[in-house]
């Protein structure tokens, strides 16, 4: 019976779905490459297993055996604070075994191809595998030469979903269901993994998206109508506003994305100053914004630039909380990944 | 082919399965309405003498039943105490044989009072093989050092894979390994019962 039950909910997978659809009851994904194959009851039981996660990480000694035995190699061809120690801690607390392999130290340095690399992980009995490249697609191209799950934790411009997953479960946190809630992203979208992989995941939920930013860093085909016909689909529909007093008027939520001056080719901005001075996310720009907004940055920030150190530090501001909720995120992805468990139909959101 | 529901042996091992479908309903119940009223009476003062009244007591439900029954103990013991407090407590993530039956369901929320040097009554429906409850203890030593932990049950099946035994126990049930032991409680089911099916001819 739960079996049938179970089957409702992912028997029929979506147009663009491309994950392979495991057998009924479990979670539909073996990777999480990005968030443009989720769906939304996809998203809502990680939102749902995050809050017991939570939980976990409240307890006096935060540590359950639930992952003994499954074995999760961090591979970083890219430096990382945050991630790589959240999903560390994530994996720690659930008792898997986790390690930490920084490239430069690595075979990669004697030349050792991304495929023979994983290929070797694999053959070391690593069930997961999270990884983080300069390259889009690393994560999709490593996940054909295993069958370890293959986590991204950020490949290039393209994808970061777990700290969209993150980002999606904080608001849940903070202001339930965001289905129909103003959340404005500010800054650079178009070199912003972080910002792509929201989108599919704010989209998913029924959030209604405005990007903001100088139109040389907003994606390219942003608009649907640039796009050519093959890449359609290529990024959900958002609103596009350049201006930010508009774009944060009556917003729910106001995310500022990093700029990342690492990634900025000539010419894209006149002076840094100059940006600041127009997007800055500023304690006078966010009084346009819904009362009780919230404000949220995926760090690591640049205060002074993105966003003002006031209202970084401020009252609006849930930046740690994305933080701590990033560990939860992660334990609850790493949970269903290793099909420890099947999740039932959620169907009532905690909040 | 992997799907640990094909296997009927896999199916509800604890008898809190979280799964409230039954094709039982024709099956004549081993506890009714009021047989399930008295024995969670009865419970509450056992709980109550046991600890000579109900300080420092702390009533843990396991998700999901057993929170259920705690909450009417609790119920029962404020008609004559005063409230008992009641935690919940999920042990998904604590139990040690995923890899043989795979685990159903979301984990619900564990919510514990001040644990430390409390007298702790853990609270289930059914005692089977006792991994529940080695679970149960496991969670528990990470929230503090209660003064003591009591198992109380509304239902021992027996057929117990450790060393693990009720304090108080509402109602013993021979039944053969392979049966399948239910609690139903309006609650969480639309109706209270307890009720077994015999495995070999349920479909």
């Amino acid at each position: 019976m739960t079996a049938k039950a179970n089957l409702d909910i992912h028997a029929i997978p979506e147009e663009g779905t491309t994950s392979s659809h495991l057998p009924s009851g479990r979670w539909p994904h073996h990777d999480m490459l990005d968030l443009d194959n989720c769906r939304r009851p996809d998203i809502e039981v990680v939102l749902t297993l995050a809050d017991r996660m939570r939980e976990i990480l409240d307890r006096r000694i935060p540590r359950v055996p639930a992952l003994r035995g499954y074995t999760i190699v961090n591979l970083f061809y890219e430096p990382s604070t945050r991630t790589r120690v959240s999903f560390e801690l994530a994996g720690k607390v659930l008792g898997a075994d986790i390690i930490s392999v920084s490239t430069n130290t690595s075979s990669v340095v004697k030349g050792e191809s991304l495929i023979d690399t994983v290929r070797t992980l694999r053959a070391m009995r690593s069930d997961a595998v999270v990884m983080r490249h300069p390259m889009a697609g690393a994560p999709y191209l490593a996940a054909q030469h295993t069958d370890a799950s293959i986590i991204n934790a950020g490949d290039g411009a393209h994808a970061h979903p777990t700290q969209a997953l993150l980002d999606l479960y904080t608001m849940h946190r903070s202001i339930g269901d965001i289905a129909g809630k103003k959340i404005v992203m500010v800054g650079d979208i178009a070199h912003s993994r972080v910002a792509r992989s929201d989108l599919w995941g704010l989209t998913t939920m029924g959030a209604h998206v405005v990007v903001c930013g100088p139109p040389t860093l907003l994606a390219l085909g942003m608009r649907v109508s640039d796009r050519p016909s093959h890449a359609e689909n290529a990024l959900p529909p958002v609103t596009i506003e350049t201006n930010i007093d508009q774009a944060i008027e009556d917003a729910d939520v106001v995310m500022a994305l990093r700029l990342q001056s690492e990634r900025q080719e000539g010419g894209l901005l006149p002076s840094l100053h100059e940006y600041a001075t127009h997007y800055q996310v500023t304690a006078e720009r966010l009084a346009r914004a819904k009362p009780d907004h919230l404000l949220m940055h995926p760090g690591p920030k640049n205060e002074g630039i993105e966003i003002a150190a006031d209202v970084a530090g401020g009252s609006h501001s849930i930046i740690e909380d994305q933080v701590t909720n990033g560990v939860a995120v992660r334990m609850a992805l790493l949970y269903l990944l290793s099909g420890r468990i099947e999740p039932e139909e959620v169907t009532e959101l905690s909040t | 082919m992997t799907n640990p529901l094909a296997n009927p042996n896999n199916l509800n091992i604890m008898g809190d399965s979280g799964s409230s479908e039954t094709t039982a309903d024709n099956v004549e119940p081993l506890l009714d309405e009021v047989g399930i009223r008295r024995t969670v009476t009865r419970l509450a003062h056992e709980i109550v003498e046991g600890n000579s009244g109900i300080e420092n007591l702390v009533l843990v439900g396991i998700q999901r039943r057993g929170v259920t029954i705690a909450r009417r103990i609790a119920s029962e013991i404020e008609k004559f105490e005063n409230t008992p407090t009641v935690g919940s407590l999920d042990v998904t993530m604590h139990r040690d044989d995923f890899d043989r039956r795979g685990l159903r369901g979301t984990p619900l929320p564990t919510v514990l009072p001040e644990l430390e040097g409390h007298a702790v009554i853990l609270i289930d429906d059914v005692l089977f093989t006792g991994r529940t409850i080695r679970a149960a203890l496991d969670a528990i030593n990470d929230y503090g050092r209660p003064k003591h932990i009591r198992l109380a049950v509304l239902v021992d099946r027996g057929h117990r894979e450790l060393p693990i035994r009720a304090d108080i126990v509402g109602k013993n049930i021979p039944t053969a390994r392979e049966d399948d032991v239910r609690v139903l409680l309006v609650e969480d089911d639309g109706r209270d019962a307890v009720i077994v099916t015999d495995r070999g001819n349920d479909a």
